[in-house]
């Protein structure tokens, strides 16, 4: 599988070229947030705002009061947690166009602590008027701006960076609200977002092989939250559901998932796979997702867990699995 | 209306006494009400509204419409306050209230400047109504969401920045608090309107030292906002606000590409001397007894001439 670099620092540049109302807003992450190739090709529609997260927020709706559309760049982290307040009254409330990009999800930082946003599709959901997606692939990566233009509202976009596996093919853009389909099964649905739906596809082939037929979906969408593609497919499996999130499993994709089974009263038994409500700490990406089970074969555990089964897979078997090359330009450490 | 004879400040001095008996006369039949703020800020507030601003006439209905439910996708009938402000214009001024918690004074301003009927004022805090107590952006005057103290001049600046974008002349207006100046969220607006050269922004703050838990030198002590201001780089100017004349000069300077910043010095009993005795908790006035109010009543017919009612 290969991996395509800085993806969304050259889609930004093409796609915002005929739109002069597009204007980038950088809270001091500008390389980090992959903006700095805009800034060098429009910098007129770039602005520079230090570390004031809270006055960038106000700031950007005020212009988007004004007919422009800012596109809000700083790590996901900093942006609900540093500013929640002027995210839901100076651009929620008067559901003003406003476009915020939040980078490094989850675990995906070695940063510690204070760098991984564990809780941002939670918080981010919670907000009335706020759509919330999150990115899987380098297509996703570049096919959400086109996605959320029509979006009269504001959206955040849980984004990724640097070097980014191509798992989607480039004409099956993203499509705010439709999840992907990527296999089709009739023992247990999973559902899987952001990074987790890599990790899944590492498994799912070796799962078929061990006789556990999975309805693989990725989710991109979680508000407004596609509740009718949950209950369809939930109810065609015979076992029940597992969920798969680089995230707590407190308010992002396992608890939309959970309300949409129980509203519809189906009853079907639910596996929440991600951060078991706890922080987490600095490490790389692979040790990360290990120590706190987010990884492939915790889904396995899963998958054993819901079927009340053994399967014969270790982390050895899966090592084979992993066909992507690891690129030097692969910098986990750049903050 | 003024005569013709009467020279602006004359009128200007006239409107600020007439928030001031409004209000006043809300508070004794609403028994409480936000009275200092309106004693405070009435002179700036009436020389902005009648002096200082370039602003066409109200677009909005003399009396309040209903709450329209918040803004959304499904709501078209959504409606700005700031049409009582008159229309938007490239060549107009724009006015944002900061501390919302003196809504009740700019509504009061509103009728007394003919912007909304004396009507639109029993709507306050009425279930329904638009005329909130703090007020929100469909409330009369009002165009930001701004509640949430801090918020407004960093959303005033990215106003700015795009007026300047797309051409306009017209300058933005904000009113603010002193207890304001306690917020990072401001600093650093002040910090992006100096980077930005954003002199088309103009900042009226009622100092008046006062804030929900009392005077703002014994909650927390913030020095001098003047020399704040001014080693952050911005134009500042430190008057009496309750001076007409000295809060509408820094206005008539031409933009020299620093924001401007009014610290008007005000007194939050100016106008009403009974409220002396209350210090120094003034945020919010409710009567200790009927004995109290009548003291009031009394002061109120005062300053009605000696009628009853407004």
């Amino acid at each position: 599988m290969a991996l395509e670099s800085r993806v969304h620092a050259r889609k930004l540049v093409e796609w915002a070229k005929d739109k002069p109302e597009v204007v980038v807003f950088s809270a001091d992450l500008t390389s980090s947030t992959e903006v700095d190739l805009f800034r060098d090709t429009y910098p007129d529609r770039f602005y520079s705002f230090g570390m004031t997260e809270q006055n960038m927020m106000s700031f950007a709706g005020g212009m988007a009061r004004e007919g422009f559309t800012p596109f809000v760049h700083t790590f996901a982290v900093f942006l609900y947690r540093r500013a929640l307040d002027q995210i839901e009254m100076s651009i929620a409330y008067p559901n003003l166009p406003v476009r915020i990009f939040g980078f490094l999800p989850g675990i995906t930082t070695p940063g510690g602590a204070t760098h991984q946003a564990i809780d941002d599709i939670a918080i981010m959901r919670a907000i009335p008027n706020m759509t919330v997606i999150e990115t899987g692939d380098a297509t996703e990566v570049e096919s959400v701006f086109d996605a959320i233009q029509p979006i009269r509202g504001p959206v955040y976009v849980r984004q990724l960076r640097g070097d980014i596996p191509r798992l989607f093919d480039p004409a099956e853009p993203l499509q705010v609200g439709k999840a992907r389909i990527l296999s089709r099964g009739s023992d247990i649905a999973l559902f899987s977002s952001g990074i987790c739906t890599e990790e899944a596809l590492k498994v799912t082939s070796i799962l078929r092989e061990a006789g556990v037929s999975v309805y693989h979906v990725h989710v991109n969408t979680l508000k407004p939250f596609n509740a009718h593609e949950v209950i369809e497919i939930t109810s065609k499996v015979k076992y029940g559901v597992i969920t798969f999130e680089n995230h707590t499993i407190i308010g992002g994709l396992g608890s939309a998932v959970a309300e949409a089974i129980a509203e519809a009263g189906l009853g079907k038994r639910l596996i929440r796979i991600g951060l078991r409500d706890t922080f987490a700490h600095g490490g790389s990406k692979t040790y990360l997702m290990k120590y706190y089970g987010l990884d492939a074969l915790a889904l396995v555990r899963g998958v054993e867990q819901l079927l009340d089964i053994h399967i014969e897979i270790d982390e050895h078997d899966l090592q084979a699995t992993v066909q992507q090359p690891i690129r030097s330009a692969s910098k986990a450490e750049d903050l | 209306m003024q005569a013709i004879s009467t020279t602006w400040h004359e009128h200007t001095k006239r409107v600020a006494h007439g928030i001031r008996r409004r209000v006043l006369d809300f508070t004794i039949r609403n028994n409480g009400g936000y009275l200092s703020q309106a004693c405070s800020a009435a002179e700036i507030l009436a020389t902005l509204y009648t002096r200082v601003m370039r602003i066409g006439e109200s677009c909005a209905s003399r009396i309040p419409p209903p709450f329209p439910g918040v803004p959304s996708r499904t709501n078209p009938n959504y409606f700005s306050g700031a049409a009582y402000n008159g229309p938007y214009k490239p060549e107009l001024d724009r006015f944002f209230i900061s501390p919302v918690h003196c809504a009740l004074a700019l509504y009061a301003l509103l009728v007394e400047v003919g912007r909304m009927d004396a009507q639109g004022l029993e709507m306050f805090n009425k279930d329904g109504s638009t005329v909130e107590m703090i007020g929100a952006e469909h409330s009369p005057g009002h165009e930001l969401m701004a509640g949430s103290l801090g918020q407004a001049l960093s959303q005033a600046a990215g106003i700015a920045l795009a007026r300047r974008l797309k051409g306009h002349t017209g300058r933005n207006w904000v009113f603010m608090s002193d207890g304001e100046f306690w917020i990072g969220q401001t600093w650093e607006a002040v910090e992006t309107l100096v980077f930005y050269k954003l002199d088309t922004v103009g900042v009226y703050i009622d100092a008046n030292g006062q804030s929900a838990d009392g005077a703002i030198e014994t909650v927390m002590e913030i020095g001098s906002i003047k020399e704040r201001l001014a080693a952050f780089g911005a134009r500042v100017f430190e008057v009496d606000g309750h001076d007409v004349e000295a809060l509408a000069a820094p206005a008539e300077l031409p933009p020299d590409g620093r924001p401007l910043f009014v610290v008007a010095r005000t007194n939050p009993c100016q106008g009403i001397p009974l409220l002396e005795e209350r210090r120094p908790r003034l945020h919010y006035v409710r009567f200790k007894d009927e004995a109290e109010k009548q003291r009031y009543r009394e002061f109120l017919m005062m300053m009605n001439g000696g009628i009853h009612g407004a």
